[in-house]
């Protein structure tokens, strides 16, 4: 609980910000960037910020440093939110509640053990199963929207079971 | 292990019939855009020694050649012995300087266009072109038996080219029976010099369907998907091109993601779905006008997309709310019609060639299966219950197969009829996918995938008997091939 008490410490003499204790608390720009958690790392884009090291509030480079993931993944031909899953879309909820105005998209994709077509609508099942998730979390579905990508873009390039666990994914990306 | 007649003269796939061909005599095409077909053109030379008219119907029993009965070769054993055939340089009365080349130069390539399509169908081996004498103009229509005889060929292809004076050029396209030292058939050609190739397949496929009694299907093009670039980010691109590689142009620019096409019955537009503005649609392509228009509007994701056997209806799949169903729209745009409605993903379908049955695939039981339905949606019914799942079914042009990948463990080519029995699987690589039928529903073309990061898109093609597997050559990578219909 110590640890508790001095986030709440330092978070009082920051600009308001909601108390959970989960969040790293936000930092006020300019400040050094660290990578996004979860998804594949990487600096800030350019444009989301005022300068070098900005990050808007809001952004999509804020709701990836912010949340666990921007990316849940999903087994084999399988669509279902499991317990990892929810704990990332759970961290994405509480975001989306504190940024109310912000509208998502989220893409779903496969691997490439599946056909073609079929793997749009697999990619679409699992795009829904988080936007239904969410949902259900109290995101507005009016914010969310869903596309399927199939197997066209996938994140890891190997043909093993590593790579393919990596692709069968649904990220979450903020659209403004 | 591919599941082949092991016989050379066993029972075909299917009845030899006659030549569709035969049917299309003074056909002419309606010009809709530049390339003018102006068709068929009855000969008025010299009268040839023994002009026969081939026997139509009756079924042909498969008989080795000189044994007094007529040159015959047979689609299934013939893989295994097939037949060698000469192909002479064409003569042209006159040389003459085209758009197209000189017509000396034509007569060459002429009769190595014929060479290539007879050689690719597996069935024909073209006697090396190094090893056959000059044909003189004369001699087209009175041929050399003895000198033919010495060659091996069993069948001799002659023919010429003439520039006609108005600007095209005319083809004439003679088959003889060496041994029996008999005209089979001839026919001949008027085209534009932009055309000049077709008059190769046109008789190539007359030669063909002549002496195998399947329909031709040489006379034709392909659509695909161009591949390019990194695997995380490819660059894909509507492309099109003879069915020999030949005339190969790209019709979209890559900067959306294209997938799946599917040529209109008349070939005068292709339908396709694409990820334009991030918004995957599909689209009917104008290929004369090069425009296109969106064939469904204000829809959540729609893919699949084909046009029915009458040209009146495009069959495609959407999502929604996490589901996937089959819907079909007036090919002119409406109001799409729901025509399935279960939980499973219910997508890809084939109508069959008379437009009165739809084959499509569905996880509705689990896992992806084949499904038979009417036209319009009723009467749903499994039919594949082997130990796999089954995908991307394709519906033959004959109507007597269905195509389909198969998936266990690798993805293999495969053929059922329709009511799901006799099933043949056609080639055995890691990843075949999505099978596509040429005009006479003998061949399938379809996507080989290579494996890992720098794993490529290829386009490939294999006959009925499985054996005959090739690449088709294309400029980059290529996926999703779809086989337009013969051309009139």
């Amino acid at each position: 609980m110590a640890k508790l008490n001095h986030i709440l410490l330092a978070a009082t003499a920051l600009v308001a910000v909601s108390g959970c204790a989960k969040k790293r608390p936000q930092t006020l720009p300019p400040a050094p960037l660290t990578g996004p958690s979860g998804a594949a790392g990487g600096p800030v884009r350019a444009g989301d910020g005022a300068g070098e090291g900005a990050i808007v509030p809001g952004s999509d480079a804020d709701f990836r440093r912010s949340v666990t993931s921007n990316t849940v993944n999903f087994g084999l031909d399988q669509y279902d939110i499991d317990p990892q899953a929810r704990s990332i879309l759970d961290s994405q909820a509480e975001w989306l509640q504190r940024n109310p105005n912000v509208r998502i998209t989220i893409e779903g994709h496969c691997d490439e053990r599946g056909t073609r077509e079929y793997n749009l609508g697999l990619g679409d099942r699992r795009a829904n199963s988080a936007k239904n998730y969410l949902a259900a979390r109290g995101v507005s579905p009016a914010r969310m929207t869903t596309i399927s990508y199939g197997a066209e873009r996938p994140l890891a390039l190997g043909s093993d079971e590593q790579a393919y666990a990596q692709n069968r994914r649904a990220v979450t990306i903020v659209i403004g | 292990m591919t599941n082949r007649e092991s016989l050379p003269f066993g029972p075909s796939l299917s009845k030899p019939r006659p030549a569709p061909g035969r049917q299309r005599k003074g056909s002419l095409s309606t010009s809709a855009g530049r390339t003018g077909w102006v068709g068929l053109v009855a000969f008025l030379l010299a009268t040839p020694a023994m002009a026969q008219e081939p026997a139509p119907a009756a079924p042909r029993q498969p008989q080795p050649a000189g044994q007094d009965s007529e040159l015959v070769v047979d689609v299934t054993g013939g893989i295994s012995a097939p037949m060698p055939i000469a192909i002479p340089t064409m003569p042209t009365p006159a040389v003459a300087d085209t758009p197209a080349g000189s017509t000396d130069t034509l007569g060459r390539q002429l009769s190595e266009i014929i060479a290539t399509d007879l050689r690719n169908s597996g069935l024909f081996t073209p006697i090396q072109p190094a090893q056959l004498r000059t044909v003189a103009f004369p001699e087209v229509t009175a041929p050399a038996f003895d000198y033919w005889g010495g060659t091996g060929a069993q069948a001799l292809v002659q023919g010429f080219i003439r520039a006609t004076g108005d600007g095209n050029l005319t083809v004439g396209c003679y088959l003889y029976d060496v041994s029996a030292r008999t005209e089979l058939t001839r026919q001949g050609f008027v085209v534009p010099p932009a055309d000049w190739r077709r008059a190769a397949h046109k008789c190539a496929d007359s030669i063909y369907a002549r002496l195998t009694g399947e329909g031709p299907y040489f006379d034709s093009r392909v659509v695909y998907v161009s591949e390019t670039g990194p695997k995380a980010r490819r660059i894909k691109r509507l492309a099109i091109m003879d069915q020999d590689g030949a005339n190969h142009r790209f019709l979209t620019n890559g900067q959306s993601i294209v997938l799946t096409p599917r040529f209109a019955p008349n070939q005068q537009s292709i339908v396709y779905m694409s990820y334009l503005n991030d918004r995957p649609a599909i689209y009917v392509y104008d290929i004369g006008s090069g425009r296109q228009r969106l064939v469904v509007q204000n829809a959540s994701l729609t893919f699949a997309p084909r046009f029915s056997p009458d040209g009146r209806w495009i069959l495609f799949s959407m999502a929604t709310a996490g589901n996937t169903d089959l819907y079909r729209v007036p090919a002119g745009g409406g109001a799409p019609q729901r025509l399935t409605n279960s939980p499973g993903i219910d997508t890809g379908g084939s109508y069959s060639p008379d437009g009165s049955r739809i084959v499509f695939e569905s996880d509705r039981s689990g896992g992806q299966q084949l499904y038979v339905m009417n036209a319009d949606g009723s009467n749903q019914n499994r039919i594949s219950f082997g130990g796999g799942r089954y995908a991307t079914p394709a519906w033959s042009p004959r109507g007597d197969l269905i195509a389909f990948t198969r998936l266990s463990g690798n993805f293999r080519i495969g053929v059922m009829s329709p009511s799901g029995g006799g099933e043949r699987l056609l080639t055995d690589s890691w990843k075949d996918e999505g099978p596509n039928w040429s005009p006479n529903g003998r061949v399938l073309t379809f996507n080989r995938s290579g494996r890992g990061s720098g794993g490529s898109e290829q386009l490939w093609m294999v006959d009925l008997t499985g054996v005959n597997e090739r690449r088709i050559p294309t400029p980059l990578d290529g996926s999703d091939p779809a086989w337009g219909p013969l051309r009139p």
